[in-house]
C-alpha cells in the first residue's frame, strides 16, 4: 500500500506538471509533491523497521534493508532539491535563461525523473530495473538542454547516445542473466528475472554465462555511476543542464545506478564462488579514484570540478563494494549516504554563488563571504565535509574504507591515500578564493534557499558522530546482503 | 550431416538475412536508404518472432512479432523518414574510415563474434542457438555503424539496429524476454526516439546542420 502511494505520487506529479507546470505557484507545488513522496517514503520505512523486508504486487516489488534507505535518501534529496530549486528556477527565469513553457517541462520530468529511480529501486525484476534505469536517463536528457546553448546539446547529445549505448549492453547482460536464470528457475511464468528467486538459487546458475553477463551489465550500468574510461558524458551533463538537476543526477542517479551494479554483483558472486566480480569493482573504483582526482586540477568550471569529485567518490564506494565483507559493505553504504547529501548541498550552494558571480567560471567567483555569508560558508563546509575532514559523516566512511583496505589489500591504499591527498589540494585550492578574497558577487532578486544546504550538511555532520540504531541496523543487514552471509 | 525441419532452414535463411542486412547498414551512405534498411530488418525480426512462436506454440511470441510490427517495421521507420524530410538530411558522406576498411574490420567483429557466443550456444536447448553468433555480430557490426558515422541520424539507426540486434539474441538463445520487460524496453525505445525528434530540432536550430563534428567543442582544455 504505502508503495503504491510512493510511487504514484511523483507520477501523478508529472501528470499534473504536464498540464500546469507553469503556473506562478508550480514550484511550490512541484514541492509539495516532493515531501508527499518523502511522506510516503518514511512510512514505508516505518513499516520496514516494523515488519521487516517484504514483496508486493506478485513479488514485482521487493524492499529490503539494502533498498529501503535508497528509497528514503532518493525521497529526501527529491524534497530539498525541490526546495532550492523553488528561487533558483524563479531566478534563471528573470535572468531570461529559461522560458516559462520550459518550466513545464522542467516540473514534470523532475518528477518523472524520481519517479523512475524509485522503480528502479524498489523493484525485483532486473528487466524492470533496466527499463526504470533508462526513464530515469531519458527523463533528463531534455533537462540537460534546457538553456539550448550549444554547449549544453553537445552535453545532451553525449549523455544520451553514451548512455544508451550503455544501457544497451546491460540489457544484453540482462538477456545473459535470463538465459542462465531459466535453465533453473523455468521460463514460465515470470519467476526467472527476479531477484529474490535469482538470489535463492544463485549457487545453481551456469558461472560462465554469469561471469560473461557480468561483463555487460558492469560496463552497461557503470556507465551510468560513471566510471572511468566510460564517465565522458558525466561532467558535461553536469555542468550544462541547471543546477538542481546537477544535484540530483551526481546525489541520486549515481546511487541508483550504483545499486543496480551492486545487486548483480551478488548473484554473480554467489554463482561464480569466486572473487573476481569484487575485483573487476576493485579495479574500475581503483582507477576511476586515480584518474578523477587528477582530472580535478585541470577544470576552470565550478560544476565540472564538482562532478569529477563524484566520479571520485562513486569510484571510491565502488572499491569498497568490490573488496566485500561486512565492514567494506558497511563503509560502502555509509559512504553512498553522506557523499549525496554532502554533493546536493555542495551544488546548491553552487548553483547560487554561480548566479551570483554570473558564471561557473572560478576565476570569475570571488569573495562570497562578503556578500553573502550563509552561500560563501555553505560552500567552504560542503568541500570541507566531501573532503572528508574529520567530524563529517565522509571522514566516518572514508576511515571504514580505508583501514579494512589496509588489513585486505594493503598495496591499494597508498594509492587510496595518495588520490584522496590530491583530490584535497585540487578542490581546497579552488574553493578558499572563490569564498575568501574580494568580491565580485552580486545581489539576486529571490532570497536563495540556503536551509537545505545546511540541513544537509548537519546530518552529513550527525552520521559523523552519531549513527541512529535503525539506519546502523539497515546498514549491518543490507552489508551482510551484499557480503552473501 | 542431419537434416534440418523445414522451418527451422527458414530461420536460419532469416538469421544470414539478418547479419547480411548488418552489413549493408555498415556500407550505406544515405540515410534514407539506411532508415529502409532498418525496416526492412524489423521485418526480418518480425518475421523471426512468427515462425519461432508457430515453432513453439508460446503465445507471447506472438505478441511480441506484433510489437516488433508496430514499433520496429512501421512507426519508428515513418517517424525517421519524417523527421530526414523535415530536417532535410539525406546523406552521410563523412565517414571516419573509408568502407573497404569498415567491411574488412566488419568480419574480423563476425569471427570475434562467433567466438564470444560459443559457450552461450553451447549451452542454449533452443532450436535456434546457431543464430546466438549472429545476434552477437549484429550488436557489435551496429556498434561500428555508430563510431565510424558523423550524421547524428545515422548514429541514431545504428542504435536501433542495436536494438534489433539484442531482441534477435534474446529471440535465439530463451526464445523471447517476459512480456513485461518487452513492454517495457519498447515503451523506452518509443520514447528516447521521441525525446531524439525533439532534440534533433533543438540541434538543427542552434547549429543550422545535424553535423556532429559542431558537437565537440566540450573538452577538457577549452
Amino acid at each position: 500500500m504505502e508503495l503504491i502511494v510512493l510511487l504514484a505520487i511523483p507520477l501523478l506529479g508529472a501528470a499534473w506538471a504536464t498540464a500546469f507546470g507553469e503556473r506562478s505557484y508550480a514550484p511550490e507545488a512541484n514541492s509539495a509533491f516532493s515531501l508527499a513522496t518523502l511522506i510516503a517514503a518514511a512510512a514505508l520505512a516505518m513499516r520496514v523497521i516494523g515488519e521487516g523486508s517484504f514483496s508486493a504486487a506478485d513479488e514485482q516489488f521487493f524492499i529490503d534493508p539494502f533498498n529501503v534507505f535508497l528509497v528514503t535518501l532518493t525521497a529526501f534529496v527529491g524534497f530539498t532539491t525541490s526546495l532550492f530549486s523553488r528561487p533558483y528556477m524563479r531566478i534563471e527565469l528573470e535572468h531570461g535563461r529559461v522560458k516559462p513553457r520550459q518550466l513545464r517541462l522542467y516540473h514534470s520530468m523532475y518528477q518523472l525523473f524520481v519517479a523512475a529511480m524509485l522503480i528502479a529501486l524498489t523493484s525485483n525484476n532486473m528487466g524492470l530495473i533496466w527499463v526504470a534505469m533508462e526513464a530515469a536517463t531519458l527523463s533528463t536528457v531534455l533537462l540537460v538542454t534546457l538553456y539550448r546553448t550549444p554547449a549544453s546539446l553537445e552535453a545532451g547529445w553525449k549523455y544520451f547516445i553514451l548512455c544508451g549505448v550503455g544501457i544497451a549492453q546491460a540489457l544484453f547482460g540482462t538477456i545473459l542473466l535470463y538465459f542462465a536464470a531459466e535453465k533453473v528457475l523455468g521460463g514460465e511464468g515470470m519467476s526467472a528475472l527476479l531477484w529474490t528467486h535469482l538470489n535463492g538459487v544463485k549457487g545453481s546458475l551456469e558461472p560462465a554465462v554469469l561471469s560473461l553477463a557480468f561483463v555487460f551489465l558492469l560496463v552497461g550500468y557503470g556507465t551510468k555511476v560513471g566510471l572511468v574510461p566510460l564517465h565522458n558524458w558525466l561532467p558535461d551533463a553536469h555542468a550544462e543542464g541547471p543546477t538542481p538537476i546537477s544535484a540530483v543526477l551526481s546525489g541520486l542517479l549515481l546511487n541508483v545506478a550504483a545499486y543496480a551494479v551492486v545487486r548483480c554483483k551478488v548473484l554473480v558472486e554467489g554463482s561464480l564462488g569466486s572473487p573476481l566480480p569484487g575485483r573487476m569493482l576493485m579495479a574500475f573504483g581503483l582507477f576511476s579514484v586515480i584518474v578523477a582526482a587528477f582530472f580535478l586540477w585541470r577544470q576552470r568550471d565550478i560544476k565540472r570540478l564538482f562532478a569529477y569529485s563524484s566520479i571520485e567518490h562513486m569510484g571510491i564506494i565502488m572499491f569498497a563494494f568490490g573488496m566485500g565483507g561486512p565492514v567494506a559493505n558497511f563503509g560502502a553504504l555509509l559512504h553512498m549516504t553522506v557523499h549525496s547529501l554532502t554533493k546536493s548541498a555542495i551544488f546548491f550552494a553552487v548553483g547560487h554563488a554561480a548566479q551570483k558571480a554570473g558564471s561557473q567560471v572560478m576565476d570569475e567567483i570571488r569573495g562570497l563571504i562578503t556578500l553573502s555569508p550563509t552561500v560563501g560558508w555553505g560552500l567552504m563546509l560542503g568541500a570541507l565535509a566531501i573532503l572528508g575532514l574529520p567530524p563529517f559523516g565522509v571522514f566516518a566512511s572514508e576511515f571504514l574504507i580505508l583501514t579494512t583496505a589496509m588489513r585486505e589489500h594493503a598495496w591499494a591504499t597508498p594509492i587510496l591515500l595518495l588520490a584522496l591527498g590530491v583530490a584535497f589540494a585540487a578542490i581546497f585550492g579552488r574553493v578558499q578564493p572563490m569564498v575568501f578574497g574580494e568580491t565580485t558577487a552580486k545581489r539576486l532578486p529571490h532570497s536563495p534557499a540556503l536551509v537545505p544546504v545546511f540541513a544537509h550538511l548537519g546530518l552529513v555532520l550527525m552520521l559523523g558522530v552519531f549513527i541512529p540504531p535503525s539506519l546502523a541496523e539497515w546498514f549491518r543487514l543490507s552489508a551482510q546482503l551484499i557480503a552473501g552471509l | 550431416m542431419s537434416e534440418l525441419p523445414f522451418d527451422l532452414q527458414i530461420l536460419n535463411a532469416l538469421a544470414a538475412l539478418f547479419l547480411l542486412l548488418a552489413f549493408a547498414m555498415l556500407a550505406q551512405r544515405r540515410v534514407v536508404a539506411l532508415v529502409n534498411l532498418l525496416a526492412f530488418q524489423g521485418a526480418l525480426l518480425c518475421a523471426a518472432t512468427l515462425l519461432l512462436a508457430y515453432r513453439t506454440g508460446q503465445t507471447h511470441l506472438y505478441f511480441s512479432a506484433l510489437l516488433t510490427l508496430a514499433l520496429k517495421v512501421v512507426f519508428l521507420p515513418w517517424l525517421l523518414h519524417r523527421l530526414i524530410r523535415r530536417l532535410g538530411v539525406y546523406w552521410d558522406s563523412e565517414q571516419l574510415i573509408n568502407t573497404t576498411g569498415t567491411m574488412l574490420l566488419g568480419l574480423l567483429i563476425v569471427i570475434f563474434a562467433f567466438g564470444l557466443a560459443q559457450p552461450i550456444a553451447a549451452l542454449a536447448s533452443t532450436a535456434t542457438r546457431n543464430a546466438i553468433g549472429i545476434a552477437v555480430a549484429v550488436v557489435l557490426l551496429a556498434f561500428l555503424t555508430m563510431i565510424t558515422r558523423r550524421k547524428a541520424m545515422s548514429q541514431v539507426v545504428g542504435f536501433l539496429s542495436m536494438e534489433n540486434g539484442l531482441f534477435f539474441g534474446a529471440m535465439s538463445a530463451t526464445y523471447g524476454m517476459p512480456m513485461i520487460v518487452e513492454l517495457g524496453v519498447a515503451l523506452d525505445v518509443l520514447v528516447a526516439m521521441l525525446v531524439l525528434g525533439v532534440f534533433f530540432f533543438q540541434i538543427r536550430e542552434q547549429f543550422d546542420s545535424l553535423d556532429l563534428h559542431h558537437l565537440e567543442s566540450l573538452k577538457e582544455e577549452q
